[in-house]
Formats: structure tokens, sequence, C-alpha cells
């Protein structure tokens, strides 16, 4: 018999992973809410990139548990990922293809039915049409950011993890993506998880704030709820707060 | 929001000719995305036909066993390029997702690696036939010898060196995966440690006795010794033929195994995002 589905689009329990004796995720738990918007944030080298890993099923974890939209990742990654995709910095598309042959692959991969009139209809979203035949190793990096954005939305995920997803991009044109990604989630009622250190994109987009350092959760708040505890003005000063050790004026 | 069906579960669970299709797809963009690489496929082993081409030619003329031998060096170049073409044609696909580093995106995809393997083994033989095919019709204006004339031995021949060459291929990439693009060298050298204990030009006899069961237990020195049989004396050796397939079945498995070990492993050590150039 299926169980019924959870009602959390992540739910992450005691989650770690060892390098050998480097400790890059230290037990951590969190849930996810389907519909959210939920922003993971940390220093360089605080876990987040080795989370997302973990979450998309490219990473074993050395222990815990992890359901990604009501199934287990760890035994049944294959059901869920046809429903998630995810945009990095850290990876990229092959470089002598065309745009257009790389959405092209990933449509196949995804399975889509009209890949072309998919693909077409994205183009037109994010505005890369002029760019398409061109080989991706010739766009700019703010090019390349919005190809890659459009192959994570392919396949109109239901979970959207997105690491950096505005890097490379100018403030004109991240605000557009952005505005776009807002109106993405709501029309379909997406997961987004997104690590970002762009403050200002993770308080307009995010719910939620996860705060990781050293591979814990360190806090967990609204983006109001934090700035408020902390007693700043913005998330930026909340985060340098929590990257120099500074407690919650509330706890203090 | 719609919940996961159980069709959606199930899902997980079966191989899909679509996903291969995909990859092959991929790598054929990249083939016919560039003239150079297309014939770059095909000068190597045209080149290497040539020179050995040259020299029966020479022989001929200087041995009474290379006149009844007929093309047999031609013939042997041709299938030792079908065996190491196989082989690279597996390990540069490979490489080729390391270099642009899009494991991450690929495996975050519902690619299976079994399927990736079976991709890499198509468009291995794809580029087998692009480069030799050429070569071998080449030889027939200029030395007068036919590969084709041996029939359907040819195809036994080719099958076996194609899966064989392939098979070292994955399990080659399986090695680069856990250690990384400094251990791509391997890609090209590791063929050649098989090379000369195959028989290629010369019959296993001439190997030293204790070096002879190793050539055995490889299915290229039977091909070898089988095309020798059919090309001087115009015999196919059943026996020889059923080595190689079962040989072959054994290292197919085996380099399989190892690929698929190896991108567990990488799973397990993070390779699959950070690897790249």
């Amino acid at each position: 018999m299926t169980p019924p589905p959870s009602d959390a689009a992540i739910r992450v329990d005691r989650l770690a992973k060892h390098f050998d004796d480097i400790v890059a995720v230290d037990s951590i738990s969190f849930d996810v809410a389907r519909g959210a918007v939920v922003a993971l944030l940390g220093g360089n080298g605080a876990g987040k990139t080795t989370t997302i890993s973990m979450l998309l099923g490219l990473l074993v974890p050395t222990s815990g548990e992890l359901e990604v939209l009501g199934v287990d990742m760890l035994r049944h990654r294959y059901a869920v990922l046809p429903q998630i995709n995810f945009s990095s910095p850290y990876v990229d598309l092959p470089k002598r293809l065309t745009s257009r042959e790389n959405l092209r692959v990933y449509a196949t991969l995804y399975g889509l039915k009209n890949a072309r009139a998919r693909i077409a209809e994205i183009a037109s979203d994010l505005a890369i049409e002029k760019f398409l035949d061109r080989p991706y190793g010739e766009l700019s990096s703010g090019q390349k950011t919005r190809v890659s954005l459009a192959k994570s939305l392919l396949n109109e995920p239901t979970l959207l993890l997105l690491d950096e997803p505005t890097a490379s991009l100018d403030p004109d044109t991240a605000d557009w993506i952005r505005t776009y990604l807002k109106a993405y989630q709501q029309e379909r009622n997406a997961t987004i998880l997104l690590a970002s250190h762009n403050m200002t994109e993770v308080e307009r987009l995010c719910d939620d704030v996860l705060m990781m350092k050293e591979g814990r959760i360190v806090d967990h708040d609204s983006p109001r709820g934090l700035i408020a505890r902390y007693g700043r003005q913005n998330l930026e000063e909340v985060f340098l707060d929590i990257a120099r050790g500074q407690p919650a004026a509330a706890a203090q | 929001m719609a919940p996961l069906t159980p069709a959606g579960r199930a899902a997980g669970f079966y191989f899909s000719p679509r996903r291969v299709g995909a990859m092959v797809l991929r790598y054929f963009y990249l083939i016919r995305g560039s003239l150079p690489r297309i014939v770059e496929l095909a000068y190597w082993p045209t080149m290497q036909m040539m020179i050995w081409g040259f020299l029966s030619q020479f022989l001929y003329q200087h041995s009474e066993w290379f006149v009844r031998a007929g093309g047999v060096l031609i013939a042997a170049v041709l299938l030792w390029d079908i065996m190491f073409r196989s082989n690279i044609g597996v390990s540069i696909s490979f490489l080729e997702e390391m270099w642009s580093r899009n494991l991450g995106q690929l495996f975050a995809s519902p690619l299976r690696p079994y399927e990736w393997a079976i991709s890499l083994l198509t468009i291995s033989a794809l580029r087998t036939l692009i480069g030799v095919l050429p070569a071998a019709l080449l030889a027939i204006p200029l030395y007068h010898y036919s590969i084709f004339d041996m029939g359907l031995p040819l195809i036994a021949f080719f099958a076996n060196l194609l899966i064989f060459g392939a098979s070292v291929g994955l399990a080659v990439s399986g090695l680069v995966l856990l250690f990384g693009l400094g251990a791509e060298s391997l890609a090209w050298a590791a063929i050649f440690a098989i090379a000369p204990i195959s028989g290629i030009y010369y019959p296993i006899e001439v190997l030293p006795g204790w070096l002879q069961p190793v050539a055995f237990a490889l299915p290229s020195a039977h091909v070898f010794e089988g095309m020798r049989a059919a090309a001087i004396d115009g015999v196919f050796l059943p026996d020889r033929f059923f080595w190689s397939v079962g040989l072959n079945a054994v290292y197919l498995m085996l380099g399989m195994g190892a690929f698929l070990l190896a991108f567990r492993t990488a799973r397990r050590r993070g390779k699959l995002l950070l690897m790249g150039e």
C-alpha cells in the first residue's frame, strides 16, 4: 500500500556527511513545506552545496534520513528525480553543444512529450532565443546562467534547487529573473530551496531561512524574524553576526 | 500539489531506451558540430592502414610467406583499429562529460549510470565505424585488398573486438572517475598494455610459453588467431570464435561492473558535482 504523501517537500533528519576526518554536514534536521521558498545561507564551507548534493542524490550521506516529495531519497531517488531540477555554478553544460542542443538532450532525458514547444516556451520566457543556436561555451557568464536556469525549469519541476541563481547577472536581469522565479513558484505552488550570498534576493524571495555554519544549522526563521531577533536592519547584518559568532539580540 | 503517483514511483526502476537515445544524441551533436573531429576519426586508421599496406607490398616482394598470406597485415591493422577505436570511443565520450563538468547535471536527472554506460558503448560503435570504414574501403583501390572478402567471419571479429575494446574503455573510465582527470592518460594508454599479447601481427606461439595462457585469456588473441586462419588458410575456426564470445561476456560484465562500482564510490566521495577541468 502506498503511504500518504508527506506534507513536507523536503524532510531531513539527522543528515550527516563526513569526508574522512572532515565533517561537511553535521547531523542536520529540517523540513521544507510544499510550496515554500527557503534559503540555505552560510559562509563558504558551511555545508550548503553538500546538503544540496545530498538532496539531489549526487552524494550519499554518511548517516541520516532524507525524504523528498514524500519519497525516501536514499532508496528510491529515481522515482522523484523527474520532478526535481537544479541549477548551480559548480556544474556546467557541454560547451561545444549549442544551447538548443543542450536543452534538447535534457528535455529527452526528462522525457518531455513536446520538447520543441517547451524549449521555445522557456527560451521566450527567459529571453535566450537570440543565442539558442550558439555554442554554450561561447556565451557570456550571464547568458550561461540564463541557459542553465532554462535547463532547470525544462521539466517544470515541483522542487527546484538553486545554487546562486542570479550569479553573474547584471542587476536588471537578476531582478527580472527573481520576478520570474517568484511567478513560477506561485503559479505551480512549487517548492524552491536556494543557496545564495545575495541577501537582498533572499529577503525578497524567501519565506524561511536556514542559517548554516560549519556543517550545522545554527538558526532558522523567516527573514523578518531573523532581522528582528538579531536587532538588525537587514539580513546581511544578521549573516555577519552569525558568521562572526554574535548571538541574537533577543537571546542576550 | 499533485502527490507522487504510483506510476511515478515505478518510473524509478526501469531501463529507458529514450534516455540512452538522449545521451547518444548528445555525443552525436558533438561529432556533428565539428568537421575536424569527423576527419580526425578517420585520419589515424587511414594513416595506419597506409603504412602497413606499403610495408605489406614491400614484404610481398621479399617473402614467399607473405605472398601466401595475402593482406594479413592490412587485416590485422584494421581489426586492431576496431579494438582501439572502440576503446577510446568509450573513454573519450566519458571524458567529454568530465571536461565539461556535466556529471552533476546528468545525474541529477533521471539518467541511470547503466543507461549512460550503454550510450557510451553505442556511440563508441558509431565512432569506430566512422573511423575504420573509410580506411577499409581505401585499401581496396590502393592495395587490391578487401577485408570484406572474409565474409561472415569478419562480422564475428568486428563484434568481438568492438565489445572487448569497449569493455576495457568502461573499466578505464571507472578508474578516471575514481582518480580524477589526473588519470585521463589511462584512456589512451591502457589498451596498449593488451596489444603485445593479443597477437595482432604475429601468432601467439611466438610469445614465451608462460605468457601464452595469459594471451589466450583475452578475447582479442582468439580473434587475431581466427583472423589469420581466415585470411591465410581461408578457414573459420569455431573454437576460437566461441572462446572469444565467452571471454567477451566475462570482460563486458567485469567492465560494466567496474564502471558501476566506480560510479557508486564517486557518489559516496562527492566526485559527481566537483569533477571537472
